[in-house]
């Protein structure tokens, strides 16, 4: 009898963190599904209504394309949609030499944007990391000030700093610099600055989180055994601060890609930029179909090598455990 | 005092009058801001010795430490480094290295890559370079963890790698940043006679920076005892600990029990000192303090024999009641309030495992003591 008592009391807890084991199980996994619900009404749903319609022919009707799927008819109707589809934009895209130099002007673009970028942005960061601790709060809000006003009001200030008659030039030909205005808007120049200028908080707040957190008695130890000061930056600061200079050029490198705005209102008409493109498709062609493809092709191009790289990156860190 | 020197080895430079120092610290002052970390100091260290710099958290030894690194220039005064002014020289081009508090490993490196940074630095051949790391891998008995990254390793493992990436240069002085500071105790032990072996078989100038006393006193040579930005004393180990010359040493290292007093009568060697509430102490070697002076009698618990009658024969002994006791296993503490209210700490070693009539709590006891079993202290 002793013995059976003892035995159900030691039973007891045990049963207990089972129970517990799954409540929190249970409310675990409730947690992960609300990323997973995001990703699936926001991306994967609009992803395959984008792609079925990439799929589909241009038609003048609403919605302007062909076939819609007609619900009333049942999976009849369905079946009878799914199989009008084709891949014939996608071949459409190949045979028109436009969109191939669309999409490879805008990742030279964007690739030299994120380049300037990080030249602007690593000096700031590193100003910020090693400024006393008192003062970082204060310049983290001056980098993220710009975002309190709408991106397309500072974009149309460029225009007004860099047009001929504009601030800029009214101000280097003041103090005699240049007898005539630069031409800088309409150029890949203007698209440059205004890229570099609107994703700068994008590149410097990851890279100064990556800074800010390294061990300044790192430095000091790479000094001591004989390495002057630039070197100590290149051998130590630089490669400790890796995972921020990606984190940064992504988060720059993929928006620019896709980027409408700025090369529209600055880089005038003749820029080639697959944002453009697209916009164009959409709404001057009304070509859905077409424009959709456009899309689907940008998303590939921006997620396979993305993708790729993070596989290979997340094999090194395991290989270095 | 014959036998306060050295005890570890035959080596006393600071006593000899013809030695150079090899380390020289001249009326050094360092200031940040209103706050004064080090103040007007002067301090001699020799060639081969094991220095350790001793002291409470904020009493200027880490930056005493950090000036000789070059991490920070003296606000006044000199430092010379075998006869060279350090003045100016940043800190890759002195002849120092030191091993870091946190350890400062490099953590995209290798084990072998840390180790052989410093020698990369100087130029030195792939071949030569790659013989030095795997000497100094062998040193620290680490060979097996030559591709291993920081933190793939334990703490004690990463001092080990932290040590020989700083001696790896061979530098004229090392310095060490409370180097065991991170290791648990039992590893701490065994790492101090690591260290001293190193510095032996190297023949390097340690000079360590550490709180923890026990370390100071059994590695080092000698020992700077610091307090506010000063120098309180500069003395071998066994010298700090039987012949403190102040009140703040004394207290600071190890257990002290210290009578306030006046000189009643001075002799040639000897005082006799009269505490506040008339008890007489007789002492020998009373120093400097002259007839009058307001001095303190500082005596170390186990040099105090406690027993249950007044002894005999015993030149100095006050009457008390064992106020509490601490058994600790290999010795007692007894701690006896004397009739004019002081506690007085008397440790005995358990020699013997059963003790016949032994004191309780309450009982009525007599502490007795030597007349040199103490120092008299003026300041």
């Amino acid at each position: 009898m002793a013995n059976v008592s003892a035995s159900a009391s030691a039973a007891l807890p045990a049963e207990k963190t089972f129970l517990s084991r799954l409540i929190s199980g249970f409310t675990g996994r409730l947690l992960i599904l609300v990323p997973y619900a995001w990703l699936l009404f926001f991306f994967l749903i609009p992803f395959v209504i984008v792609f079925k319609i990439s799929l589909s022919q241009s038609a003048i009707s609403m919605p302007p394309y062909a076939p819609a799927i007609d619900f009333s008819e049942g999976i009849s109707g369905l079946w009878a949609a799914l199989r009008e589809l084709s891949f014939d934009n996608y071949l459409w895209l190949t045979e028109d030499p436009l969109y191939f130099n669309a999409y490879i002007s805008s990742v030279v673009i964007a690739g030299i944007s994120t380049l300037l970028t990080l030249l602007v942005g690593y000096p700031i960061a590193y100003g910020m990391a090693r400024a006393p601790a008192s003062l970082r709060p204060t310049l983290l809000m001056l980098v993220i000030l710009p975002f309190w006003t709408s991106f397309l009001i500072r974009v149309y200030a460029w225009i007004g700093i860099l047009k001929p008659e504009g601030l800029l030039n009214q101000f280097l030909m003041g103090i005699g610099v240049i007898s005539s205005p630069l031409v800088i808007m309409n150029t890949y120049t203007a698209i440059f600055i205004g890229i570099v200028y609107s994703y700068l908080p994008f590149m410097v707040l990851p890279l100064y989180s990556s800074l800010e957190k390294m061990d300044n008695s790192l430095i000091e130890a790479a000094q001591d055994l004989g390495c002057p000061p630039i070197s100590a930056f290149w051998k130590i600061t630089f490669p400790l601060s890796l995972p921020g200079v990606i984190a940064g050029c992504l988060l720059v490198f993929i928006p620019a890609v896709g980027e409408f705005v700025i090369p529209d209102l600055l880089g005038g008409s003749q820029t080639l930029m697959i944002g453009r493109t697209l916009w164009n498709e959409f709404f001057a062609n009304r070509d859905w179909p077409v424009a959709s493809a456009v899309a689907i092709i940008l998303l590939l191009v921006l997620v396979i090598p993305i993708v790729l790289f993070q596989h290979a990156q997340a094999r090194a860190q395991e290989q270095d455990r | 005092m014959k036998s306060l020197g050295s005890i570890r080895r035959d080596f006393a430079p600071w006593s000899d009058p013809q030695a150079k120092p090899y380390i020289r610290f001249e009326n050094v002052t360092k200031r940040f801001g209103d706050f004064t970390a080090v103040n007007n100091l002067s301090l001699s260290i020799y060639e081969r010795e094991f220095f350790a710099l001793l002291g409470a958290s904020g009493c200027g030894k880490s930056t005493l430490l950090r000036m000789l690194a070059g991490f920070e220039e003296p606000t006044s005064g000199k430092i010379l480094l075998d006869g060279q002014d350090l003045r100016g020289i940043p800190p890759y081009r002195r002849p120092v290295n030191m091993m870091f508090q946190s350890y400062a490993l490099f953590p995209h490196m290798s084990v072998e890559k840390n180790i052989a940074f410093g020698l990369k630095q100087e130029g030195m051949s792939k071949a030569d370079i790659d013989r030095r790391v795997a000497e100094m891998l062998k040193l620290v008995k680490l060979e097996r963890f030559a591709s291993r990254k920081p933190h793939q390793l334990s703490g004690g493992q990463r001092q080990r790698v932290a040590l020989a990436r700083s001696v790896a240069k061979r530098p004229k002085v090392l310095l060490l940043d409370e180097p065991l500071g991170a290791l648990d105790k039992k590893l701490r032990e065994e790492t101090q006679f690591e260290l001293m072996d190193l510095q032996q078989e190297l023949g390097l100038t340690f000079v360590v920076v550490t709180h923890d006393q026990e370390e100071a006193m059994t590695m080092a040579d000698r020992i700077a005892i610091m307090d506010k930005g000063e120098v309180m004393q500069v003395a071998t180990p066994a010298e700090i600990y039987e012949a403190p010359n102040s009140r703040f040493v004394a207290g600071f290292v190890g257990n002290v029990n210290l009578f306030e007093g006046s000189v009643a009568e001075r002799t040639e060697n000897s005082a006799r000192i009269t505490g506040g509430s008339g008890a007489q102490i007789l002492v020998e070697n009373a120093g400097e303090a002259a007839k009058g002076n307001d001095v303190a009698f500082a005596i170390r618990p186990e040099k105090i024999r406690i027993s249950s009658r007044k002894p005999q024969d015993a030149v100095n002994a006050l009457e008390g009641e064992v106020y509490d006791i601490a058994y600790l296993g290999d010795m007692t503490v007894y701690y006896v309030k004397l009739d004019d209210g002081q506690i007085v700490r008397a440790s005995m070693l358990n020699a013997a495992r059963i003790v016949d009539d032994p004191l309780t709590w309450s009982d009525r006891a007599w502490i007795s003591f030597r007349p040199d079993a103490g120092v008299v202290l003026t300041r």
